[in-house]
């Protein structure tokens, strides 16, 4: 599947300050000079924040860590988690597709998706407030079929449950994720087959759902506001394990730019530049043809050979060309039906002119007949000629 | 079967107290600085001596492989890696861990890493454990809160930090140097090996990288010795196993079992039965995804371990990720989607992978609806045996292998499409 930056960006991005507090934390977990390990959880961050990924968010990452702006492109565009392009406003729909959940019934949940948001995945609905995908197995086998919704997952679905969820959720509405049919989370339906003295003291819901329900964050918009930011390992002395922890990263660049204004900058600055640089190598003998070459570069461009190879078909299959004819044809560049079948008025005008056919191939009908064949079709004419050889010697 | 005091993860589903109390209350972080006051050679070799074999699928000895790393320091750090990238179809066993029993794997990242000379630990989770994420974080963050990590963690002496770190949503990030890539913030793609992550791995530093339930059972195999262990299983497949079933049981659930249980009874006891009874069960994937199917009849008595399931049935543990199929499914349906599945996660390094997982599930493709010549199931198995072992990370073995694993068992369910497809006619399954 090609991932590329969608074709409609935005004019800039910024972290909410909650959100950038956040990120200068998760930076402080990796050793000094090693930033760009952070580069996963601020591209996924950026995307809570806006519900996808932008070229502006992909830059601005890149300058936080100091890396080169196409580094950061190919980690958005290798791991599929990232959305390059925008999504539901409400809510983005996963449903896991492989095996487990497929024997179990995930295909009706697509058809439900299909139906309800947009036929194709990666596309937004009528009322722009959904979409969806199908994903590779999202790990949550023992429910399935599941789809995750947001943060969420929400598991052991049917199709009748989903399409409520989904109704749910363009209403405004968040149902409650986790297992739909009643279960706490993995352990059997039917009701415990081990660990039973462990089944006091349990909280609502399962530790997933919990914290859904909790935090209430499902769907939202992330601001780095949710929760409160813990940074435990950042000790009282302000190190992390011996070395500064309150250490900012890297120093953006002052005026961060994007990679068409740096191109421009650059040119802008020196026009000299664009002189080409002497060659570092220069080879010990000149090399056969490289005189020509060079002779070449700058306005040399390939072009295609303007003769088509084409096929000589038996012409004589058309019903009014016999030996004769042919052979003024072959003579005129003519050897197939294909070339034949695409003359418009004018190539016939030409033709019954240069060769005097003297009408004949409209009243014969040629380009009918040589469409037919060109095609692969046989014309009544060229069937009788083969059976009957007339043609042969 | 497996008592409940002899289970490790005791909040498996969590109905019980997930907090630091509860876990404490369970008898988890007691007496952790005691465990590390025993000693590095000691802590190696219960490990050895326990016969734990890593549980994220290849099955290697966990004490072994430890002990790879170097002893004395040059001067670099040294790194734990916890894998917790479970993206294995099937596979859904480390997310009970990490969302309702974090602190077994807390304590046993504490543990590892003093034995491994680390004093630093990533936690690799997958991008689309978010709640499990924010669980674990939380578990974490009460451990330091409790001086459990940090600076002389738990008492011990020992400084140590975990970190918790994501991806974003790659299958094979779940293979060790692609890993170590992504968390050094690239592509994950596999490294050549070697050299191998003891030697250098993440940030050129030695490094191992462990599956998450390898690493939370340590702690208890520590405190209850290895003979304990041991005990359970067959020689060679030692100890208490989190299998993971899922498709057509009654009641599809993640348990823990001892090593060695029987197919039979691990349905029976656990999952209510096979849907529709024994007689319609048509075939299971015994380890996740990336290990052969076995048909039905085969499983039935089979015994749940490394060796039986490879030496016997041509198949593997795995990730113990149990994946049952009926009678009412479409078996090569069900293995194209797992080709399906290989060819959206080839992360395009090597061309007999890049190129063979889009060639083989177009062929299975076709396979499916019967639109294929009878010699394309051997044309096919060719490619397979083209892929495997050709490849630097074993992705391409594990697309192979379920293909492989269906020509071998059902090679007549294909021959039988692909007649009725030529004669017209509706084969003998199709008419049910």
């Amino acid at each position: 599947m090609l991932r590329r930056l969608h074709a409609e960006q935005p004019e800039s991005f910024a972290f909410t300050p909650a959100n950038l507090a956040w990120a200068e934390g998760q930076i402080t977990k990796y050793p000094e000079g090693r930033q760009a390990s952070a580069v996963i959880p601020l591209l996924w961050r950026a995307q809570e924040q806006e519900g996808w990924l932008s070229k502006p968010a992909i830059e601005a990452v890149a300058d936080m860590l100091g890396m080169a702006y196409i580094r950061v492109l190919e980690v958005a565009s290798f791991y599929f988690m990232f959305q390059l392009q925008p999504v539901g406003s409400v809510a983005h729909i996963q449903v896991c597709g492989t095996t487990s959940c497929m024997i179990c019934g995930a295909e009706d949940l697509i058809a439900v998706c299909q139906e309800k948001i947009a036929s194709k995945p990666h596309t937004l609905s009528a009322d722009g407030k959904l979409s969806w995908e199908e994903v590779e197995c999202l790990g949550s086998c023992s429910n399935a079929p599941m789809a995750q919704i947001g943060k969420d997952y929400y598991e052991d679905l049917t199709a009748a449950r989903f399409g409520e969820i989904i109704d749910e959720l363009a209403a405004g509405k968040v149902p409650v994720p986790g297992p739909q049919n009643g279960r706490y989370g993995s352990e059997p339906k039917s009701g415990l087959t081990s660990l039973t003295e462990y089944d006091s003291g349990k909280t609502q819901y399962n530790a997933s759902a919990q914290l859904a329900t909790d935090i209430g964050d499902s769907v939202k918009r992330i601001d780095g506001t949710e929760v409160p930011l813990l940074t435990p390992w950042i000790g009282k002395d302000g190190t992390v394990a011996g070395r500064d922890g309150t250490a900012k990263p890297p120093a953006p660049a002052p005026t961060p730019k994007s990679a068409v204004q740096q191109d421009k900058d650059a040119k802008a600055a020196k026009p000299e530049a664009a002189k080409p640089e002497a060659p570092k190598v220069v080879p010990s003998k000149e090399l056969p043809g490289q005189k020509e070459l060079a002779e070449k570069k700058g306005d040399w461009k390939y072009e295609a050979p303007k003769e088509e190879a084409v096929v000589a078909d038996d012409l004589k299959l058309l019903k009014g060309v016999g030996p004769k004819l042919e052979e003024k044809l072959r003579a005129a560049g003519v050897t197939s039906f294909a070339q034949i079948a695409a003359w418009g008025p004018d190539d016939i005008a030409e033709m019954d002119e240069k060769l005097s056919f003297k009408g004949r191939i409209e009243r014969d009908g040629w380009i009918e007949q040589a469409q037919q064949l060109a095609s692969g079709q046989e014309t009544e004419f060229a069937k009788r000629a083969k059976e009957d050889g007339i043609y042969d010697d | 079967m497996l008592k409940d005091q002899d289970r490790i993860f005791t909040n498996l589903y969590g109905m019980h107290d997930r907090t630091l109390a509860g876990a404490q209350a369970r008898g988890h972080w007691d007496g952790t600085a005691g465990l590390i006051d025993k000693g590095r050679d000691w802590i190696i070799q219960t490990m050895k001596d326990s016969g734990l074999r890593g549980r994220g699928g290849a099955g290697f000895p966990t004490g072994l492989k430890w002990s790879f790393m170097p002893k004395e320091s040059d001067g670099r750090p040294a790194y734990l890696v916890v894998n917790a990238d479970e993206s294995e179809p099937g596979t859904c066993k480390d997310r009970e861990i990490m969302r309702h029993d974090p602190h077994t794997l807390i304590e046993g990242c504490l543990i590892a890493s003093y034995a491994m000379n680390a004093h630093t630990c990533y936690i690799y989770i997958r991008g689309e454990y978010i709640r499990e994420r924010e669980a674990l974080q939380n578990a974490i963050d009460e451990a330091y809160e409790a001086g459990l990590l940090g600076k002389n963690a738990a008492g011990s002496g020992w400084d140590f930090d975990l970190f918790l770190h994501h991806g974003a949503g790659a299958y094979i990030c779940g293979e060790e140097t692609a890993l170590i890539e992504s968390l050094e913030g690239k592509k994950g793609m596999p490294r050549m090996k070697p050299p191998f992550p003891a030697g250098a791995g993440l940030y050129g530093c030695p490094t191992t990288v462990n599956n998450v339930e390898s690493i939370a059972v340590v702690p208890t195999i520590l405190r209850r010795g290895a003979d304990w262990f041991a005990g359970f299983g067959r020689p060679n497949n030692a100890g208490t196993k989190l299998f993971a079933i899922s498709g057509h049981v009654n009641n599809p659930c993640v348990v823990e079992e001892a090593m060695s249980i029987g197919f039979e009874e691990l349905i029976e006891k656990h999952c209510g039965g096979i849907r529709g009874g024994w007689d319609n069960l048509l075939a299971v994937i015994p380890g996740g995804s990336s290990v052969p199917c076995v048909r039905g009849e085969n499983m039935r008595d089979a015994i749940m371990d490394f060796d039986y399931l490879r030496g016997e049935l041509g198949s593997g543990l795995g990730t113990a990720a149990v994946i049952v199929m009926d009678k009412q499914t479409d078996i090569v349906k069900a293995i194209w989607r797992l080709s399906k599945f290989y060819k959206h996660e080839s992360c395009g390094q090597c061309t007999p992978c890049r190129e063979g997982t889009g060639w083989m599930m177009r062929v299975m493709d076709r396979l499916v609806k019967g639109e294929a010549e009878l010699e394309e199931i051997d044309m096919l198995w060719d490619v397979t045996k083209q892929v495997e072992g050709h490849t630097i990370c074993a992705l391409g073995d594990a697309a192979a292998w379920p293909i492989q694993g269906l020509i071998r068992n059902f090679r007549e369910e294909i021959e039988d499409r692909i007649k009725a497809q030529k004669t017209g006619r509706m084969g003998a399954m199709a008419a049910e």
